[in-house]
């Protein structure tokens, strides 16, 4: 049968993770290394059978600690010989990666893509260096479109504009600071089961109202953990993918619209871009909110994760908090599973691929001590304000 | 001390025109809609014809925070960062601090009127508390 929809035609077919560090002493490159050879191993594939590779953000944007590996230094390194390649900051979220890799399969430019995501800021930090994260990237005066509306005001991080939502989100729906804790709290509890995860001490409610006030309401507790780490994933055509070692896990749909300003302060204060990649995510399957299994959402910041439970219709707009309250309807053993790798909260801030990575080892069932029942549907999401993407996971 | 913006035609009247005590926003002239940030172009009907207008400068405040994270060493003080929603035309909007008042006393849906801080050959918009 012929599809409009032509990722369904990919999958992935093996993931890699390199260690997670707070810090690592290995290099940013040995760090994506140790994450792609496992991929491309775990896939049952020779790294000369990957003829692409890609990588969201890759090198020429923020650079730096935020991404310090792109593209073509991977394809050098790993001696691939690709029919496509590409990276770059521009698309929809960190996961778009896996939807560029995956259009490539689809058009034909393809048949076996690398896609990775390398990040060493905690290394960055603790050597002293200016944050790279932050907006003063070059210059005495500010240029860049979004950020010269941003740094005169002294707003250097997107935590104060993430934390306005929250405020937006609390006055017009009633979303309460412990509802708020809930995302933050069910990191933890996964973390703990984690052996990989960066914060491995247990956290209760006490805890998370002791954390550090960052930006109004937003605390320490509700921003993600620096690591440094490398996430690989090897994408197949679908036909090369049945004869690979593991089920295939398809990529049902890819949510990547956007239909509002790139501008943090433009964007729906309480909606953000979450509904654009929903809503056409779901445009492009037959299934519902209803047949996903488990959910691994962007949390950068906490609220955010609320944001993309009604972005995705997880949940009725507006009714996170309700959906959150007291953590059980999220945890490993309710109804929808929530972050089970501890997230970039307490799991560490691999930024984007994290989320992919940890959602293939829930469908493949290797989730040891916090593997959940009868995975087959998984949604991943990452972005905030106007960036946002999807994906729909399958296991057949 | 602000990192100040880079001016360039467009975004130049928006930056200066505290100068004469003006706050400019885009307008279209065809739609009469306003726009913001500054562009050649109406992000509503794609119109070239804009011009950059003076407002009243009255305004209330969509949804603020209390920035306590010292970002940088000279910003160890809480601040206020806001989203101003403009009386003109909802949904024109932009990104500020709210200045002269204790941050505890600020509101959302307060009314807030423009005040100036001039650094170099910027004058940058801020916001105080306005009689409601």
């Amino acid at each position: 049968m012929v599809t409009r929809f032509l990722e369904k035609n990919v999958a992935i077919v093996g993931v890699g993770q390199s260690e997670v560090g707070r810090p690592s002493s290995r290099s940013a490159m040995q760090l994506t290394v140790d994450a792609a050879l496992e991929a491309i191993a775990d896939a049952g594939l020779d790294p000369k059978d990957v003829d692409g590779v890609c990588s969201w953000p890759g090198d020429n944007s923020n650079g730096g600690s935020f991404s310090p590996v792109g593209p073509l230094a991977v394809l050098s390194m790993l001696g691939l010989n690709c029919n496509w390649f590409s990276g770059g900051y521009e698309a929809a979220g960190p996961l778009a990666g896996v939807m560029n890799g995956a259009m490539a399969i689809a058009s034909g430019m393809a048949n076996n893509v690398l896609v990775f995501r390398t990040i060493t800021e905690s290394s960055n930090r603790l050597t002293g260096s200016k944050d790279q994260s932050l907006a003063a990237k070059s210059g005495p005066r500010d240029g860049n479109f979004m950020w010269q509306w941003c740094t005169p005001f002294n707003v250097l991080s997107v935590a104060n504009i993430t934390a306005m939502y929250a405020h937006s989100h609390m006055q017009k729906y009633g979303t309460t600071p412990e509802q708020l804790a809930q995302i933050a709290l069910n990191a933890r509890r996964n973390a703990l089961l984690n052996p990989k995860a960066v914060m491995r001490k247990p956290m209760t409610m006490d805890d998370y109202f002791a954390s550090k006030m960052i930006s109004t309401p937003l605390r320490m507790f509700d921003c993600d953990v620096h690591c440094d780490a490398s996430t690989a994933i090897v994408l197949s055509r679908k036909d090369i993918a049945r004869d690979l070692r593991h089920p295939p896990i398809r990529i049902e749909a890819i949510g990547a619209a956007m239909n509002q300003p790139y501008l943090w302060d433009q964007v729906d204060l309480t909606g953000n871009a979450m509904p654009d990649a929903g809503n056409a995510m779901w445009a492009r399957t037959d299934l519902k909110p209803a047949d996903i299994d488990t959910a691994q959402l962007y949390d950068g910041f906490s609220i955010l994760t609320m944001m993309w439970l009604e972005g995705l219709g997880l949940c009725p707009k507006g009714q996170s908090g309700a959906f959150v309250e007291g953590g059980h309807r999220i945890a490993l053993d309710g109804e929808l599973p929530l972050n089970t790798n501890g997230g970039q909260l307490s799991g560490g801030r691999t930024h984007g691929l994290g989320y992919v990575h940890e959602a293939c080892t829930q469908l493949w069932g290797r989730g040891a001590e916090r593997q959940i029942r009868d995975a087959h549907v998984a949604v991943c999401a990452a972005g905030g304000g106007p960036l946002a993407g999807s994906l729909l996971l399958v296991k057949d | 001390m602000r990192k100040l913006p880079l001016l360039n035609a467009e975004t130049r009247p928006f930056w200066t025109g505290g100068e004469v005590g003006e706050l400019r926003m885009h307008r279209c002239d065809d739609c009469a809609r306003y726009f913001h940030p500054p562009a050649p172009v109406c992000r509503h009907c794609t119109s070239l014809k804009v011009t950059p207008t003076p407002v009243s400068g009255r305004g209330r405040v969509l949804t603020f925070t209390i920035n306590h994270q010292a970002w940088t060493p000279e910003l160890a003080e809480p601040y206020v960062v806001a989203i101003v929603e403009l009386e003109e035309q909802e949904g024109l909007r932009f990104l500020s601090n709210v200045v002269n008042c204790p941050p505890e006393e600020i509101e959302i849906g307060m009314p807030v009127r423009v005040v100036f801080e001039q650094v170099e050959d910027v004058w940058i918009p801020l916001f105080e508390k306005a009689a409601a």
